[in-house]
This record gives C-alpha cells, structure tokens and sequence, in this order.
C-alpha cells in the first residue's frame, strides 16, 4: 500500500503482528493472563504466545461459540483472558456467547478480531469483518478499541491489561504506515489530536487514520484548516474531543473501514447530536458486503480513501 | 483433596438415603411455593433434577463453602438449563447462602433470584445461564483454569435434553476430550420434553450415551431419581481423571406431581396458586 507516503508516513507492521508480539511480551509479567484461539494462531499472531507459554494457552479447534464460552470460564476463575480469531467469524458466529458469557457478567475477556475491514483484500467477503464494530458497541460495558498502527496497538493491548471487564480490540491483516513512534501511551476513552485545525475536524480509526492525515495536507493546499483527531476508542467515546471539535470548527467528517450503520460515524453522531450538533459527511463502506482484490483497489474501488475524505470535506467547507 | 489450609467452614454432609429423601421433598415443595409466588417460572424443568441436586450439595460431593462463597478451591456448579433456575436457588438457600425467606422474591423487581441465574447477583452462581448450551463451554473453561493453577477442584454441568440440539454442547463435549479435561462433570437431564414436544420427536434420546462414549466421553446412564445410582455415579465421576465423564440421568419432567409428569405443557408454567395446596399435598 501506499497509504500515508504522500504525507512521508514510514510503513509498518500489521496491527495483528504488534498485537501478537505485545501479547507475548506481557505474558512473562502477567502470569494471570490466559490466550484461547479457535486455530487461526498463525493469523491472528497469538502462536507467539503460546510458543512462550504453553500453559496458558488453549487452542480449541475451530469452534468459536466454544472459544468465547471457554474464555469466560477462565475468566470466571479470576484470570484475564484475551479470545482471538478473525472479526468476522468471532463477533458474527459467537455473539450470543459474547453477549451471555462474556458481556452479561462483565468478565475479563479481550476479544481480539484480526483480519477486520476489507483491506484483507484477496480473501474475500466471507473472511472481512465489517460489521464488527457495531455488533461490540451495541453490548453493555463493552470497551471498543480500534488502533492505527503497530505501535498504538501495543499501546493499547498494553492498557488493556489494566482494564476491568470486557474489550474488543480490532486489529488488521496488512501491513500500515506508522502514525506514531515506539513511545507512545494510549489512554482508553481518549482521542489524540495529531493535526491541530480550525475549519473542519477529520474524525479517523484504523487505516484511515493515516487517509485523514493525507486528506488534511491535501485541504491545507486550498487553505482549509483540518483538524485531525484519531479516535481509537470507539465506546467509551472522547466525548471532550468530540465536542471541542464541534464547537470549534463547526464541521466534521468521519472516517473508518467499517460499514456505515453503527460504526465510529454512528457514535459521533449520536452523541453531537445530544451535545453539539454541527454539520457532518461520513467515509466509510456503504450499505454493502466488498468483493476480493488488494487491499490498495478495494479501498480505492468502496471509497475509503485520503482523496473521499477531501471530497467529503469540501461538500462541509466549500472550496 | 488436600485442603486442610482452606478456609472452609462448614463440611458438607454425607450421603445418607433418609436424609436426602426428606430433603428432596423439602427442596420441591420451596420450588412449587416460590414459583407459584412468582406466577411463572419452570417448575417442571426444577423437579426433574432434585435428586441429582440434593447428592452434589448435600451429600458429600460438592466442595463448597456459603460462608466463603469465592474460595478459589472449591468445586464449581453450572445450570446449563437455566430455566431450572427455582432449583438452584432453593438448594443454594439451603445450603446457607441465602435466608430462605428469600426464595419467595423470585422473579421479583429488585430481587438477586432473576428469572435465570445471573453470577453478578447472586453468589454460589458460577455461570449466568439462560442462553442454552453455553454452560458446558464455560465450565470447560472453569476446568481448564483450574489445570493451570494445579488445582483441583471439579466442575459439574448440568444440561437438559432438548439443550443437547445446541451445536455448541458439541463443540464443548469434542474440546473437552481433545484436552483431556479429566475434572469436567456433565450431567445431562433426560427428561425427555422440550418446550413444545417430547424432546424425541426432535432428537433420538437414545443415542446420547453413544454420542457422549463417540466424543470421548466415559458415559453412565443412570435413573436420575434414585439416590443411590446419583451418588454412585457422581463417586465413579470424581474418581474418574483420565477425560471428562458424562452421567446420562433418565428422569421424569415434572417429577413428584402426577399431573406434571404426563403433560409437557406445563414447562413454562407455575402451578396456579387454588391449585397449590393440593400440590403440596401430593409432595407430602
């Protein structure tokens, strides 16, 4: 991909290797914490893992109703447990279990989908988890956390350690730029302001955090002034971030790889319109299920790309 | 098990027929009174598993401690089949986690005692049910943590018949065997109804016992009523660690009401509160 190079972004690591080496460099200091995958450890990096510490680790075949039954039950017993598989076959296949064992009585579990979005690409519809945004937040006390590079996402596999009840961390197959260094902190429920602006705010989580960041250079060349805020917590939501960039410009789009209804646009949304209301665009995937091809043509082909969210700005902001 | 440094206050007590005779009956007569209270609730579903009820917390098998209800040692109990919720709740009162007099909020605003058991509300519950076959997966779960800290205490599972048509039961009892879950304990009501039918004209029953022995399963059929066979089950079931076992417990929906026992209708339904002295009566 070539995402962020025209804003001198240095590509990185997939989100899904940062998530796999930080969660086996926090099993030597966290004896409590428990890995169960439906055997897809090679994809959603967890093998790692459970290279490192063997007894702490379940591989429970390819059951995933199981996978997240059998992760509450450890965390019943006082542990914290993090359930990896693909988004789209843990939130879509085990959603009454993440939803009766796991949300319900607010256990321990991080839910870890890979392979989320369809910046997947070759594989396909059936393996890209679109959906799995809204179906995390629509659950009680859910903490939905969706990163925008290696070292965010270690950031925040690092935070959840310390965080009390249910999570789901949102992590990708390829490979993306770095919006960050190794030193960054991630505070859950907190937005990070990487562009300060005045005219528009560009609301971004995940890849397109990087696309905003190219959108804004490419505005500044028509003097519109972008505010670019990455909002990785999706719920709890930066309700202060939010509502300063409304106040403050006056506009705002939102972009994520993710489909339109119940995704990070719905939640600013629903919460500027309670608060401060103020115009908006939203640049995400339309009321439609992606097709295979790389990653590069699929974003450009469902338009989640730095030049939509120009084009979504300027229908805010004139020209 | 080794646990003279447990806090445990009170031993549970021994097997004794007699004993556990009058308790069932004890035991039945709370569930009819507080669901009748409640105007609803599942009745029928409780009584099919008294007797297996009354072996695990009071006769000897169960390690547990009211007193102590998060001892990390002790054994775990869950009710897969939710709904028997009336049950659980009456041997949980019994067993001094909660005054008695409790039992007739069932069902009721504000009330710990919900219409399933929620883990969050009410302590001596080990799993919030009520989504049927999830039970299995997470007492797995519960015996696999206890593996990992060398613990060792059991888990028993109870879940229904019908519950048995959940694809994720499956899922569990093949994970189970695969990692060898030698402390896992399911005991499955064969009460032979379902909400709407006899559960075999869904499912054949009568293939359970192979499809348990066929997931690598150690399997016993046992009549769930006599306390006697529950006990020897549950003794062979403990004894036994080499895989998870499964006790098959034939027993009889509604069981200790005559009225109950031939007619499925009733799964759902309270006894009507006119009707209920003669209920009662029956019991004894």
């Amino acid at each position: 991909m070539t995402l962020g190079a025209s804003v001198g972004l240095k590509m990185g690591k997939a989100t899904r290797d940062a998530f796999g080496e930080a969660l086996r460099a926090l099993g030597v200091d966290h004896p409590d914490l428990f890995v169960v995958d439906g055997d897809v450890g090679n994809s959603t990096r967890t093998e790692w893992f459970a290279k490192d510490f063997p007894d702490r680790f379940y591989n429970v075949g390819i059951a995933e109703s199981n996978l997240v039954s059998v992760a509450s039950g450890i965390a019943a017993t006082g542990k914290t447990v993090v359930a990896a598989s693909f988004a789209a076959f843990l939130m879509c296949n085990a959603y009454d279990q993440i939803r009766m064992s796991v949300a319900f009585p607010h256990l321990n579990v991080k839910l870890v989908g890979s392979h989320a979005g369809i910046s997947i690409g070759e594989d396909g519809p059936s393996q890209m988890g679109i959906e799995d945004v809204a179906l995390a937040c629509a659950l009680p006390g859910m903490t939905v956390i969706v990163p925008s590079d290696e070292h965010q996402t270690r950031a925040a596999v690092r935070a959840l350690m310390g965080h009390e009840g249910p999570a789901y961390l949102r992590v990708g197959r390829p490979a993306v730029p770095q919006i960050y260094d190794e030193h960054v902190s991630f505070e859950i429920g907190k937005a990070i302001t990487l562009r300060e602006g005045s005219d528009i705010t560009l609301i971004a989580d995940g890849i397109m955090v990087a696309a905003a960041l190219e959108a804004a250079e490419q505005l500044a060349k028509d003097n519109i002034d972008a505010r670019v805020l990455d909002m990785p917590t999706v719920k709890p939501i930066d309700i202060e971030a939010l509502t300063a960039a409304a106040r403050e410009t006056g506009a705002i789009v939102v972009a994520e790889e993710h489909l339109h209804h119940g995704g990070l646009g719905s939640v600013v949304a629903m919460e500027l319109a309670r608060i401060q209301p103020c115009r908006m665009r939203f640049v995400d995937l339309k009321d439609t299920f992606a097709t295979s091809g790389t990653a590069e043509l699929l974003l450009e082909h469902y338009g989640l790309t730095g030049q939509d969210i120009v084009t979504a700005a300027r229908e805010l902001v004139g020209s | 098990m080794g646990d003279q440094q447990s806090t445990r206050a009170q031993q549970p007590a021994r097997f004794d027929v007699a004993r556990l005779t009058d308790l069932a009956r004890t035991l039945r007569r709370d569930v009819l009174e507080m669901t009748t209270e409640a105007g609803s609730g599942h009745p029928s579903s409780s009584f099919s598993i008294v007797e297996v009820m009354s072996v695990l917390y009071f006769g000897g098998v169960l390690q547990y401690d009211p007193q102590n209800p998060h001892w990390p040692e002790r054994d775990r109990f869950i009710l897969s089949k939710g709904h028997a919720a009336p049950i659980l709740y009456a041997v949980l009162a019994e067993a001094g986690y909660f005054p008695k007099s409790e039992l007739m909020t069932l069902r009721k605003y504000g009330s710990p005692l919900e219409g399933h058991p929620n883990m969050r509300r009410l302590a001596g519950v080990e799993a919030s049910t009520g989504s049927l076959g999830q039970g299995l997966s997470i007492g797995l779960g519960q015996a696999l943590a206890a593996r990992s800290a060398k613990r060792l205490y059991n888990v028993f599972v109870v879940t229904g018949d019908g519950e048995l048509e959940e694809g994720q039961v499956w899922e569990a009892a093949m994970a189970a065997a695969n990692l060898k879950a030698g402390n896992l304990i399911a005991i499955v009501d064969n009460n032979r109804f379902q909400q709407t039918a006899a559960v075999s004209h869904l499912t054949d029953t009568s293939l359970y016992p192979e499809k348990w022995r066929a997931f690598g399963w150690k399997t016993v059929e046992i009549n769930g009523h006599d306390l006697n066979e529950v006990n020897q089950a549950l003794a062979e079931a403990t004894e036994y660690t080499e895989g998870p076992f499964a006790i098959i417990a034939h027993t009889i929906k509604g069981k200790g009401l005559h009225f109950m026992e031939t007619d499925y209708t009733w799964h759902g339904r309270a006894v009507p509160k006119d009707q209920l002295a003669a209920a009662l009566e029956e019991i004894g």
